[in-house]
C-alpha cells in the first residue's frame, strides 16, 4: 500500500502545506479551509479507510506567527495504519471548521480544545466549556496563562441547584 | 444495692460518649485516598473497632464527612452542598495532601484545601496516608468530642 501522505498530496496538492514521515509516523500539515475535505477523504477512500478518530488536541507555540495548532490523530481498523494531521490557527482568527459531522467523537474533543485554548470550531452544535466551569475566565493551557492565577469558587451548576 | 453499682454523671457526658463511639462516616472519595479508605474499613485495619464502620452514602444519615482525594474548583460547590445536607452535629476529616492543601496539584483547576469551602476538624497528611493515620484521626476526633461541649457551626 502507498503511503497515506502521498495520497493526500496527489488529491489536495497545495492544501497540504508540509509533510513528514519520521519512523513511519505520517504527519501532514493541512490548510484550515480544506481540513473537513481531507478528513472525509481519509475516511472514505477505499485504500486508506481511516475510520477511527483517536484524538484531537490543541497546542500553543507562542513564538510562531500562527500561534495555535489543532492536531488530529486517525487510525484505520482495517489497515492498522495511523496518520496525524495538523492545522495551524492564528491568534487573530481562532476559527476552524468542525469535523463533528464526520466523526461524532470529535464533539467533546473540540469542546476540550475550545475550553483549554479558546479555539473556535465553526458549526459545532454545542461549543461550551467541558472541563472547566462556565464562569472560568481565560484559557488555562495557553502558555501565557499565569501560573499562579486561581479562579473564584464557582456558583453551583444549574444541575445541582435546588 | 452495693456501692459502685451506680455512677452519677451529666447527660452531656453520656451524649458525648455515645456520639464518640457511633460516628457514621460519609465518604466523599475522589481519588486514591478513597482506595486507602477501603483498607481502613476492611478486616485488616477494621474501623469498626472505633464504632465508625457504618459507612453511609447519604449525607442525611451521617455525621462524619471524610473528604478523601483531590477536590477541584468545579467540585467545590458540590462538596459544600453535601456538607450542608448533613444534620448537626457534624464533623469533617480531611484525608491526604490533596484534600488538606491541594497537594502537588498547585494549578488552575484544583482547590487549595477544602477548608476554603467547609470547616475541617482533623487534617491527615500523607499521599496517601496509611490506614493507621486515618484511624488515628478518628481517635483524635473522638478525644475532641469528649473534651468540648459543642462544636462551632460553620
Amino acid at each position: 500500500m502507498q503511503e497515506a501522505i502521498d495520497h493526500l498530496k496527489r488529491a489536495f496538492g497545495p492544501a497540504i502545506l508540509e509533510t513528514s514521515n519520521n519512523l513511519g509516523n505520517e504527519t501532514a500539515v493541512v490548510s484550515k479551509e480544506k481540513i473537513v475535505e481531507v478528513v472525509k477523504f481519509l475516511r472514505d477512500t477505499p485504500d486508506l479507510k481511516f475510520n477511527f478518530m483517536m484524538d484531537l488536541a490543541g497546542a500553543d507555540y507562542p513564538g510562531r506567527s500562527e500561534r495555535f495548532e489543532v492536531i488530529y490523530h486517525f487510525y484505520s481498523l482495517s489497515t492498522k495504519k495511523r496518520i496525524r494531521l495538523k492545522v495551524r490557527v492564528s491568534e487573530e482568527n481562532l476559527e476552524i471548521p468542525s469535523i463533528h459531522t464526520l466523526y461524532k467523537a470529535a464533539n467533546w474533543f473540540e469542546r476540550e480544545a475550545f475550553d483549554m485554548f479558546g479555539i473556535r470550531f465553526q458549526g459545532h452544535p454545542n461549543l461550551k466549556r467541558i472541563l472547566m466551569f462556565e464562569e472560568f475566565e481565560g484559557y488555562p493551557l495557553r502558555k501565557d496563562y499565569p501560573v499562579n492565577k486561581r479562579p473564584k469558587i464557582p456558583t453551583p451548576d444549574p444541575l445541582i441547584k435546588v | 444495692m452495693r456501692f459502685g453499682d451506680i455512677i452519677t454523671t451529666r447527660i452531656d457526658e453520656v451524649v458525648k460518649w455515645g456520639r464518640k463511639f457511633s460516628l457514621w462516616p460519609m465518604p466523599f472519595g475522589t481519588a486514591c485516598c478513597a482506595i486507602e479508605f477501603m483498607g481502613v474499613v476492611s478486616s485488616h485495619f477494621d474501623i469498626s473497632r472505633f464504632g465508625a464502620e457504618l459507612v453511609r452514602f447519604s449525607p442525611r444519615q451521617s455525621d462524619l464527612m471524610l473528604v478523601m482525594g483531590t477536590v477541584n474548583y468545579k467540585q467545590a460547590p458540590i462538596l459544600k452542598r453535601i456538607y450542608e445536607q448533613m444534620c448537626e452535629p457534624k464533623w469533617v476529616i480531611s484525608m491526604g495532601a490533596c484534600a488538606s492543601s491541594g497537594g502537588f496539584y498547585d494549578n488552575y483547576s484544583v482547590l487549595q484545601g477544602i477548608d476554603e469551602v467547609i470547616p475541617v476538624d482533623v487534617y491527615v497528611p500523607g499521599c496517601p496516608p496509611r490506614p493507621e493515620q486515618l484511624l488515628d484521626a478518628i481517635i483524635k476526633l473522638q478525644e475532641s468530642l469528649q473534651g468540648i461541649k459543642e462544636k462551632k457551626s460553620a
